[in-house]
């Protein structure tokens, strides 16, 4: 027990802050802080996979996250039929162009001896075929895009309840990361950054611009929820006592029938927010503690100790017989499917999909961040780091603004000064997480948790 | 005359704004590849570095122009630069004594400092935005064309114009001074040799009595001599907005490593081939083939190979190419 005890303390301060705003913020606010930790929590679990386990620097988080977002808006919203009609066929009759594409030019690799000619040949078949591509599309995507683009002009999706996209998200994520694992995880680590940074650009790129899969930056709004409405819990007849028996102490209070009516219907729909909010962070807390025993019982697994070796010693993992590649390319999916499912989770929680607010900053570094500060290698310390960091990206401007006035206190009030540094409150999170990483990393290298390994 | 047109017209909407665009890009690339040759490790702040620079000369000018100071048909950005990069080098000195140099000591792996960049980006994105804000400024003045379109058209009597902008051929003529500099300076000089030797093999370098500190503190002030005259040169081309300035961070990298990371030319010209290729990819040629092509071949869609969008999809999947046909880049790279 006394080797657990840091961490327990830790989760204790984390927990005892959360409690901290919901009493003098309010329960709603500390919710929607504690669901978010949760879904960072599910991110950096994939990436401390990812990084933790194998040493592999993934920073194409954003773009995995963005295909888990678009994995909700594929299965949730229904079909647009009308869509389907003028352009279905044409768009099928595309998947099957890129797919003979792919066999085309695998075909060529395997069959022929690498030379000039072959990728020659390779690259024709390219290029044709991203002009029939282009030839076939092009008429379709125009009409799909006229069906009544205010409200849909794109194709739709399944029509099916949103939690199954958890699932769907993490196999686009998987998918993506299997294409870029085969191009890229050959290179070395810095270039591997680099690399997965553009290729989640080009990713959002594509998910911005192409319309009638994503509507793009006209944005996908009211997705459908796995949790109640909260108009209808407000009506809702064993809602409303269940608020007042939770609350019969103040109403008790007040004698006034018309005035304990009003009372009562404020706290019904305060109520009702804290619900909802509350039934998001059951399911958010069955998601991360079901991957957490995954992961911790994959971690000292015989596999677990494999990636270890190949983390800490590549040529004598592959000496004893470790398929390097193999396992890199796994671990890699592995974990981007993770950040998937994290992807998909958010886009639920928020009930919108805008591919425009999909930032490098936010959902790749700051992610790392979370990583690094949390202590890489050790779940646990992950999903502490997705907390802490979190939160703090949160609180930062209430903090921030506590100093600026604690340290403008002697100046006035209509200082030009004070009044530059109170606008520019929004900007200390990114001072704070900047100092925090900084810190950490020159004075606790290994993370607030660091990596445990039981030696037997 | 037709051709003519032709010509003028790739010339105006290709040929200019790549040239200006490519040399403002090479000039972040050779900034990248300089600190990747010397200090080893890939450096995230760069765009932030930039945007740090841009910011002091940008206040300068904006002190300049309150004193009534100007440099008549010139923008006085261009006087605000040498102590925008006065600031930069003692800003990048002051980051590299408190954060890098204990990793360079430590000789920490090349990823360690690369996540540490990363704590140096978000500090100077903070820094930044407190002191001038997110939004985008305009900080030039002095006079905006050299050639008007109008003016090309009377003057020769075709039916397309070149335009050409004052700060387009500032870039250029600015870029190529500093960058023949550089090279000269590396290549003539005894600091410069010096340098060169220590990113080609460190420990010989150690051996042959070349000072560490010193090769190191010259790294910074050239990186910060081009990252500033970068950053301005693409705010006065464009406008500044911190946020665009991090994104530039993507298709210099791209530059850098398409060029050969580590070899200062191959970045130059990785700037230019980013650059052209973006233009070239996303421009619709309608107009050129309407004067080229007989009435009756006349194209009737816009003949476009990718829309604008995707310009800095562009670079990137040129980059993945050349990841993937030649890592060393075009040039081979690793050696100043």
């Amino acid at each position: 027990m006394r080797q657990y005890a840091n961490v327990i303390t830790a989760y204790a301060i984390m927990i005892g802050l959360i409690i901290l705003v919901g009493i003098f913020q309010s329960w709603s606010i500390a919710l929607s802080i504690l669901n978010f930790c949760l879904i960072s929590a599910v991110m950096t679990m994939g990436a401390n996979i990812q990084w933790g386990y194998a040493g592999l620097i993934n920073f194409g988080i954003m773009g995995y996250t963005a295909l888990g977002g678009l994995a909700a808006v594929l299965v949730s919203v229904p079909p647009v039929r009308e869509a389907w009609q003028v352009g279905g066929l044409n768009i099928i009759l595309c998947v099957g162009i890129i797919a003979l594409i792919a066999f085309g030019v695998r075909y060529v690799l395997k069959n022929f001896i690498k030379s000039n000619k072959r990728t020659i040949g390779v690259g024709l078949i390219i290029v044709f075929g991203l002009i029939i591509l282009r030839l076939v599309s092009e008429t379709a995507i125009e009409s799909i895009e006229a069906v009544n683009p205010a409200k849909t002009g794109f194709l739709g999706g399944l029509g099916l309840p949103i939690i199954f996209s958890w699932i769907v998200g993490a196999f686009f994520a998987g998918a993506l990361a299997y294409i870029i694992g085969k191009v890229a995880l050959g290179l070395r680590a810095d270039y591997l950054a680099i690399a997965t940074l553009l290729i989640s650009e080009i990713v959002i790129a594509v998910i911005k611009h192409e319309d009638w899969l994503t509507r793009g930056v006209k944005n996908v709004i009211g997705l459908n929820r796995p949790v109640p409405y909260e108009i209808d819990l407000q009506s809702a007849e064993w809602f409303i006592i269940l608020v007042a028996k939770w609350n019969s102490g103040t109403l008790n209070l007040i004698s006034d029938i018309t005035e304990k009516k009003v009372l009562l219907s404020q706290l019904v729909i305060d109520a009702s927010s804290v619900y909802v909010k509350l039934c998001y962070t059951g399911l958010f807390t069955i998601v991360v503690i079901s991957l957490l025993i995954i992961t911790q019982k994959a971690l000292y697994s015989p596999w677990g100790r494999m990636m270890r070796a190949i983390r800490d010693n590549e040529e004598a993992a592959n000496a004893m017989g470790k398929n390097v590649i193999k396992q890199h390319l796994l671990i890699f999916i592995l974990g981007s499917a993770i950040v998937g499912i994290a992807g998909a989770m958010m886009v639920t929680h928020d009930g919108l999909f805008t591919p425009g607010s999909y930032r490098p900053m936010r959902y790749t570094f700051l992610i790392w961040v979370m990583v690094i500060v949390g202590g890489s290698g050790n779940n646990f310390g992950a999903i502490l780091g997705g907390f802490a960091v979190w939160f703090l990206w949160i609180e930062a401007a209430p903090i921030a603004l506590f100093f600026i006035n604690l340290f403008t206190s002697g100046l006035p009030e209509t200082h030009s000064l004070k009044l530059h540094l109170l606008n520019s409150v929004p900007y200390f999170r990114y001072l704070m997480m900047g100092l925090g990483l900084l810190l950490i990393m020159r004075y606790r290298p290994k993370g607030i948790i660091p990596e445990k390994i039981k030696h037997i | 005359m037709d051709f003519l047109n032709a010509l003028i017209l790739l010339l105006n909407y290709i040929f200019v704004p790549a040239l200006a665009y490519g040399s403002q890009l090479a000039l972040g690339a050779i900034f990248v590849t300089l600190i990747y040759g010397i200090l080893r490790f890939a450096n995230f702040a760069t765009g932030d570095m930039m945007s740090f620079g841009t910011m002091v000369a940008i206040l300068f000018t904006w002190y300049f122009q309150s004193l009534g100071i100007s440099l008549g048909v010139l923008p006085t950005a261009l006087l605000a630069i040498p102590l925008a990069i006065v600031f930069m080098i003692i800003y990048m000195l002051t980051i590299d004594k408190f954060v890098f140099s204990y990793y360079r000591v430590k000789k920490s792996p090349p990823v360690q400092l690369a996540m540490v960049s990363i704590g140096v980006m978000f500090i100077t994105q903070a820094i930044v935005r407190i002191i001038i804000g997110p939004f985008d400024r305009r900080f030039f003045d002095g006079e905006k064309f050299i050639m008007k379109a109008n003016q090309f058209k009377e003057i020769t009597g075709l039916n397309e114009g070149l335009a050409i902008k004052s700060t387009q051929v500032l870039t250029i003529i600015i870029t190529m001074i500093a960058v023949s500099i550089l090279f000269w300076f590396l290549n003539k000089t005894k600091t410069g040799k010096s340098m060169r030797a220590y990113s080609d093999n460190e420990d010989l370098a150690l051996l042959s009595g070349i000072d560490p500190k010193r090769v190191v503190m010259i790294t910074w002030i050239i990186a910060g001599i081009l990252a500033t005259i970068g950053g301005v040169l693409y705010g006065l081309d464009k406008s500044f907005k911190p946020f665009t300035y991090f994104n530039n961070m993507l298709p210099i990298f791209a530059a850098a490593i398409v060029g050969g990371i580590g070899n200062p030319f191959g970045a130059f010209l990785g700037g230019y081939v980013i650059a052209f290729s973006e233009i070239l990819i996303t421009y619709a040629y309608k107009k050129f083939f309407m004067y080229i092509l007989p009435e009756s071949m006349e194209p009737n869609t816009l003949i476009q190979l990718l829309s604008t969008d995707y310009k800095f999809a562009v670079s990137f999947t040129i980059l993945v190419i050349v990841l993937l046909f030649r890592p060393s880049g075009i040039f081979k790279g690793k050696v100043l």
